[in-house]
């Protein structure tokens, strides 16, 4: 086991060393010139060059790369461009947004999709499967934003249950800031639960057609017992490894929902600073959430190795 | 809009606004507190360290004030100098400042501190975003505690203009430095606290001079940058005042909520087709002038569901000097066809066009598209990030066609610029703008302004499509918002809820 997980941990961290590259490379080619979009059309050509050589936009690739590992490996993320403040302190209050929302919106996923899906699979064949099925269908289909739209015009302008987008923040009025996470949530996982009922749906079905459920059945198991001992136990190993993968795609989507409820997240971080060439913020978060969907495919390859004792011996 | 049927508006709002309101936020809201709503986060809080507009309307006047202040009209008024005088070769300006001014922190505000703040925007190793509005100035002298002296080069008829926007706001020594983060200035309102992504507070100042004349206590910036999002905040009662709306195909949506007015004025934003007249085949007048005659202001302001005012020439409708030239080359596709065969292109010819990503533009740009391609035309839209317009448009000169609104006020002098993405060379322009600029009689400038205008126009350089319309949206009681948009500036020292 602990080979196993020490194997997958080296193979992260070459994952992230690569990612640095990557990551340096996509950042500094894009178009643009971060001087020329803070001093705006007006700007003197020899303001531009001062300010370019006040941020080290002049020094070649190679130092500026290493300037920036540096800085990570020593925890300094430096100075945002366009704020003008520490990265370390715009990221941590997005962190507080944007982090509740996606575990959330995971947790919600989890809790809806897998008795949806379970269902399904022992209804197969029948209306409930219909149903649900259907259901996913349109969960697919839905872009996100939209559905976070109508949700808004719903709950927070037609009923006023929620509010209608923006965040109090938890120190100033906690209740509020979890109430104002709730539709964002609900919009982002909506997709994200109709995969994951169509994953543990077949999932279930295949394991529902093993010899040993069979043998379970025959030895005169309960339905419950087949189903939640038995089956689904084994079956949840891909839906595992499918809500590994929709832990990285709800913090690309946070991006939509949070412009939809005007929550100051990470996404919306991230886009600003695209819009205004923040190198430094772009960067610093890309790597960031690389390390953070590392830590979660790690955590899936425990989980895994947990559930189903394979890997741990053969890996 | 004029005055009278505003205040007729406000009046008939009255109790009305309390019995429709709703909201959890709204019951607790005091009739002292603002909460505006931005589509356009400003970064920085200091204009001397970036260009971007919103940070202009956000703090100056009401954090940074200069000598001279722009009012709703466009007109120059008294600001931190209650008095100055020109001299007649229009090359010394003498500003007598206020006395017992204080900074938000409890500065004295005197001479050596304005001309601290002067200089550095013209120092050789300046990072200002607006340097080129003050490179004229010779040097500034502190006379005595309450007397500035500037000197310029050669005259500027635009300096006292210049010396009243949000670039030349006044700073102190101890705070320049820091502005950008935490602002300190002179104006009505100190800054209170910033929550990146979200929200800009700021409180009346107590050091301010005049203290009572400011009605409100707290004023709350929320940034919504997506159009839906704006509606459902201004719906749910979370915003009170949104001063430059930018999704006119949604104010029939806020027209009908009897909470609210909708207050559409006027801009300094010219939307033009630019064309880069270096290149071919728009280095020929007559394809200029031929894509002139197809160009329909008419669909394109239907675009912006009707907001906007047609331009013939660069210059804004509302300023006195300006002379409609929407006529100069009328609609007109036969003659258009015509002229592109006189060119030598019968059959047309292929063209991009690249768009900012701008809402405006993105309307604009399809219904250029379509009607180019009456005359032959044919138009591939690219879509460019803003950063991206900056370098490869209007930096590296590297285009056919853009729309963009040209929106700083005062702004003509681009046609007298070799450099500039246009690529526009005319000697006789240049001729003109040299008169304009060394005008020392407004009335004299305001004829060689109109001049300058007939120039452009009969020239084609760009297709003149029509002035920026300023949508307003706020709630029915609250007095004083500017309707029009003379210079990024919301201007709260008169803003008040009606009692």
């Amino acid at each position: 086991m602990i080979e196993f997980l020490s194997r997958r941990l080296f193979a992260a961290l070459i994952t992230l060393v690569l990612a640095t590259i990557v990551v340096f490379a996509i950042v500094e080619v894009l178009p643009g010139d971060p001087a020329l979009v803070m001093l705006g059309t007006e700007a003197r050509p020899d303001t531009l060059a001062a300010l370019r050589h006040e941020y080290g936009f002049d020094q070649p690739l190679p130092v500026r790369y290493f300037q920036w590992i540096g800085g990570l490996l020593t925890f300094h993320l430096g100075i945002s461009h366009a704020y003008g403040t520490s990265v370390a302190r715009l990221l941590g209050d997005r962190l507080l947004v944007t982090l509740p929302l996606s575990a959330l919106a995971l947790t919600l996923a989890l809790v809806i999709a897998v008795p949806l899906g379970v269902f399904a699979a022992w209804k197969h064949g029948k209306a409930g499967d219909w149903g649900v099925m259907g259901f996913t269908q349109i969960g697919i289909s839905v872009p996100n934003f939209w559905f976070g739209i109508v949700l808004v015009l719903l709950f927070a302008v037609t009923w006023q249950i929620f509010p209608a987008g923006g965040f109090p923040g938890w120190s100033h009025d906690p209740g509020r800031s979890l109430l104002s996470l709730i539709l964002p949530a609900f919009a982002l996982s909506l997709s994200e639960i109709a995969i994951l009922a169509r994953v543990t749906r077949s999932s279930m079905l295949d394991t529902l057609r093993e010899d040993y459920v069979r043998t379970a059945r025959a030895k005169g198991a309960s339905e419950r017992t087949v189903l939640f001992r038995h089956a689904l136990r084994n079956a949840l190993i891909p839906v595992t490894t499918i809500a590994g993968l929709i832990a990285g795609f709800l913090v690309a989507g946070a991006v939509i929902i949070e412009s939809v409820f005007r929550l100051p997240g990470v996404g919306q971080l991230v886009y600003d600073s695209i819009n205004n060439r923040d190198l430094i913020v772009i960067k610093n978060v890309v790597i960031l959430f690389t390390i953070l969907v590392l830590a979660v495919n790690l955590l899936v390859d425990a989980a895994y190795a947990l559930l189903d004792p394979r890997p741990r011996i053969r890996a | 809009m004029n005055a009278l049927s505003r205040r007729q508006l406000f009046g008939a709002a009255g109790a009305a606004a309390a019995a429709f309101s709703f909201g959890p936020e709204v019951w607790a809201e005091a009739k002292d507190r603002l909460v505006i709503g931005i589509s356009l986060e400003p970064p920085v809080l200091d204009p001397t360290k970036n260009a971007a507009a919103a940070i202009r309307s956000l703090t100056c006047p009401n954090v940074f004030e200069s000598l001279g202040r722009i009012n709703r009209n466009g007109d120059i008024v008294k600001g931190l100098a209650e008095s100055w005088t020109i001299s007649s070769d229009g090359k010394e300006y003498v500003f007598k400042l206020l006395k017992g001014v204080k900074f938000h922190d409890g500065e004295m505000l005197d001479a050596s501190v304005v001309k601290f703040s002067l200089d550095r925007l013209f120092a050789a190793d300046s990072t200002a975003p607006g340097k080129a509005l003050y490179t004229d100035i010779d040097k500034v002298e502190a006379v005595d505690p309450s007397t500035v002296k500037v000197t310029l080069k050669s005259p500027n008829s635009y300096m006292l203009y210049n010396l009243s926007l949000g670039d030349a706001g006044v700073m102190h020594p101890k705070s320049a430095a820091t502005n950008d983060k935490h602002p300190i200035g002179t104006g009505p309102f100190a800054f209170k606290e910033r929550k990146e992504g979200d929200s800009i507070t700021l409180a009346k100042a107590s050091t301010y001079r005049d203290p009572a004349a400011i009605k409100l206590n707290t004023v709350i910036y929320k940034v919504v940058k997506d159009p839906s999002a704006q509606v459902s905040a201004l719906l749910a009662g979370d915003i009170d005042a949104f001063p430059g709306f930018q999704a006119p195909e949604l104010v029939e949506r806020i027209k009908k909520d009897q909470r609210f007015v909708v207050v559409v004025g006027t801009t300094e934003g010219e939307v033009i087709l630019a064309t880069n007249n270096g290149k071919k085949p728009f280095d020929d007048l007559r394809v200029r002038q031929a894509m002139a005659h197809a160009i329909n202001r008419k669909e394109l302001i239907d675009a912006e569901s009707g907001y906007g005012t047609p331009i013939g020439s660069f210059f804004p409708p509302h300023n006195k000097a300006y002379i409609d030239l929407t006529g100069t080359y009328p609609l007109d596709i036969a003659k258009a066809k015509a002229l592109l065969k006189e060119a030598g292109h019968p059959n047309g010819f292929e063209a991009s066009l690249k768009l900012p990503p701008v809402g405006y533009a993105q309307r604009a740009g399809e219904v250029i598209a379509a009607q180019m391609a009456k005359i032959g035309i044919k138009i591939a839209i690219t879509q460019l990030q803003w950063p991206q317009w900056l370098a490869e448009v209007f930096k590296g000169k590297n285009y056919d066609l853009t729309i963009v609104a040209h929106t700083e006020a005062n702004d003509l002098d681009r046609y007298a610029r070799d450099d500039y993405y246009w690529n526009y060379h005319s000697d006789a322009f240049k001729a003109k703008w040299k008169q304009v600029i060394e005008a020392t009689d407004f009335a004299m400038r305001d004829e060689l302004l109109k001049d300058c205008q007939r120039i452009i126009a009969k020239d084609a350089v760009n297709g003149y499509l029509y002035q920026l319309a300023k949508i307003g949206v706020w709630k029915k009681d609250l007095v004083g918002m500017w309707e029009n948009a003379p210079t990024p500036s919301d201007y709260l020292a008169v803003v008040h809820w009606k009692a």
